[in-house]
């Protein structure tokens, strides 16, 4: 992340976002595949990393083979197998998206931070070892057992976020970046997908 | 390739005042905007604190106006700032000026550096 200043003299927070061009490697149709939608490639990989079922699906839109495949449904964009697909032809300055990522690992996590639990109230009047802890988890003989889906400590981040209503900031074609208001999830460096 | 810094470097306007240092004295010129009028406003004191690196570098200044000390801190690549002028070199022996803010009357002044060219 950085920071710029708009046209009003305020510093605004943005995550650079390096977008360089799409290639279609599929177009799906009704007809076809029971619902329209388009599958778009980013990245660049190695030939010898690739699965040659995978190097087949590659040469038939002709492109070389990439990292990452992602599917979009139901958008009205109207290409066709192996065009380029650039941001400034989706997005404009000043427009909503929506951005999703795998959000940063937070590892085993007690109920405070991953439930937003608050803990027991107080740390003085003769409570002890209480201040962090879940409570209690539900009644005794009945129902007498745990019920599902209770919220307990785990495995927190790691997950697929989606954050709506990001601002678009700030487009620049030529080195291909998209500068969006607010924070994104992942770590830096990682993948993510923005839709409008 | 270092994004963020490139997109520092071309979206931010590049400051062109002098350089300077904490304990220096200047006058920061910066615009105000009220409404749909604007007007320039000067900001005289002593720099107490850079702070930060790239887009988030700020600098902080500190006056005293009527007896109450007055810091205000200005970003470095905020466009509002028109212009600054270093008036005096300032002696001093530490980056951070904190302890200047228990200190009033001549025992706040900082020494001024002399310099022959």
């Amino acid at each position: 992340m950085t920071s710029i200043f708009d046209q009003n003299g305020r510093s605004v927070a943005c995550t650079v976002v390096h977008a360089q061009p799409n290639v279609v490697t599929q177009v799906k149709t009704v007809d076809s595949d029971g619902y329209d939608a388009i599958q778009l490639a980013y990245g660049e990989a190695k030939v010898k990393n690739t699965p040659q079922s995978m190097q087949g699906h590659f040469e038939k839109a002709k492109t070389a083979p990439k990292r990452k495949l992602v599917e979009f449904r139901d958008y009205d964009l109207s290409k066709n197998l192996g065009d380029l697909v650039s941001m400034d032809e989706i997005f404009a300055e000043g427009e909503k998206c929506s951005a999703i990522g795998t959000s940063k690992g937070k590892g085993f996590q007690g109920v405070v931070k991953r439930h937003k639990f608050e803990g027991v109230g107080q740390a003085t009047h003769g409570q002890h070892n209480r201040l962090r802890a879940p409570g209690s988890i539900g009644a005794s003989s009945y129902p007498s057992k745990v019920v599902k889906g209770m919220r307990m400590a785990g495995r927190m981040g790691g997950e697929r976020v989606k954050i709506k209503n990001l601002r678009v900031q700030k487009l620049l074609p030529d080195q291909n970046l998209i500068l969006i208001k607010g924070a994104i999830p992942g770590h830096n460096g990682s993948f993510i997908i923005i839709e409008k | 390739m270092d994004l963020i810094k490139l997109v520092h470097q071309q979206l931010n306007t590049q400051p062109t005042f002098p350089e300077f240092r904490s304990g220096d004295s200047i006058v920061v010129s910066y615009k105000i905007v009220e409404g749909v009028k604007e007007r320039i406003q000067d900001f005289k004191g002593d720099v107490i604190q850079i702070k930060g690196s790239g887009a988030g570098k700020t600098f902080t200044v500190r006056k005293m106006s009527n007896g109450v000390g007055v810091e205000r801190i200005f970003p470095f690549f905020s466009p509002h700032i028109v212009e600054v002028k270093v008036l005096k070199r300032g002696k001093v022996r530490r980056a951070r000026l904190y302890y200047l803010r228990d200190l009033v009357g001549k025992k706040a002044k900082i020494k001024e550096k002399r310099t022959f060219n």
